[in-house]
């Protein structure tokens, strides 16, 4: 794990955690890794981490920051906006020298601007947040309250909404479900049957796929070998 | 058309829950599903149903949700099957 100053909106910088790999005689560029958001993070993070591992054994440096508000950060998720993670994102493509990015699932909304890199199975924030709107509105109506997803989401949008105990602010719900990812000639999407099998994020118990991991690192070990012989 | 419906869904059943090979196909119209399978919390029918929508095409309302439609793998199955009839 490595301390970081990550960029707040406001000015100034948050120490914030990263892990990292570096095998030796790795070139000082790295692969970037943006994770995946919410439950889906926690869900994939040992697929994420494991993708890192096998990457570092091909030789290609990785680097896993925190989003800010999720995992170790030490700030506060309702304050938080989709575009404040992007210029998180992009302090640390700066700071670790990031030569590409790899975004996870709904990381690629948070991706860098100019680095070029891959979306692994991106999901629109819409669909995110229409899956977390749902989530709440079936836990409250087994509490016996009849809760919507308009009415959550204006008063969302007004005070904040707490999703999936996650607890969201105002600007956040306003702009996240507007958000897809940014289709650019310098990224490209790995889809999730490319990598054969189900979305480990489907799996209500988090699980590991070795053959997953193996597959979607390869396809970036490749694609990056290829590019330095370009 | 009712055969391709019970073969996604039983497949969207085992990519969710994370079901062996063959678990999924054993099901019967009576394999309880809410209140049987303790890893589907509310969480895991919201990303459950949003399969369901993707995978089938079609459009679950809030309000279609109920104990009922996900009493067991017959009920759930009679739900899509007519949703995917309509569509």
């Amino acid at each position: 794990m490595t301390q970081w100053p990550c960029p707040l909106p406001g000015g100034g910088t948050a120490d914030e955690w990263a892990l990292t790999m570096r095998p030796d005689g790795a070139a000082k560029a790295c692969l970037l890794i943006v994770p995946a958001l919410f439950d889906e993070g926690n869900k994939l993070r040992r697929f994420t981490v494991e993708v890192m591992r096998r990457l570092a054994a091909s030789g290609v440096a990785c680097v896993l920051p925190d989003l800010p508000g999720f995992n170790e950060s030490i700030l506060p998720l309702d304050t938080q906006t989709p575009g404040d993670w992007q210029v998180a994102m992009e302090g640390a493509a700066r700071h670790f020298a990031a030569s590409h990015v790899l975004t996870i699932r709904g990381g690629a909304l948070a991706a860098p601007r100019g680095v070029p890199g891959w979306h692994y199975a991106p999901v629109a924030g819409a669909s995110q947040m229409r899956q977390m709107l749902r989530a709440r509105i079936l836990a409250a109506r087994e509490a016996g309250r009849s809760e919507t997803q308009d009415s959550l989401l204006e008063a969302g949008r007004m005070h904040g909404l707490e999703l999936a105990g996650y607890r969201l602010g105002a600007d956040f719900i306003a702009e996240f479900g507007g958000l897809v990812a940014r289709e650019e000639p310098s990224m490209q999407t790995i889809t999730q049957d490319m990598l054969g099998g189900p979305g480990l994020w489907l799996r209500t118990e988090p699980g590991e796929d070795a053959g997953q991991a193996d597959a979607l690192a390869a396809i970036i070990a490749v694609a990056l070998a290829q590019r330095e012989t370009a | 058309m009712q055969d391709d419906t019970d073969q996604l869904l039983r497949a969207i059943l085992r990519d969710v829950l994370g079901l062996k090979p063959g678990q999924a196909e054993a099901f019967t119209a009576q394999t309880g599903l809410f209140g049987h399978l303790p890893e589907l919390d509310s969480m895991a029918v919201a990303g459950l149903l949003t399969e369901i929508e993707d995978r089938l095409g079609i459009i679950v309302e809030d309000e279609d949700v109920d104990g009922d439609m996900l009493a067991d793998y017959g009920s759930l199955l009679n739900f899509v099957s007519e949703r995917r009839g309509a569509a």
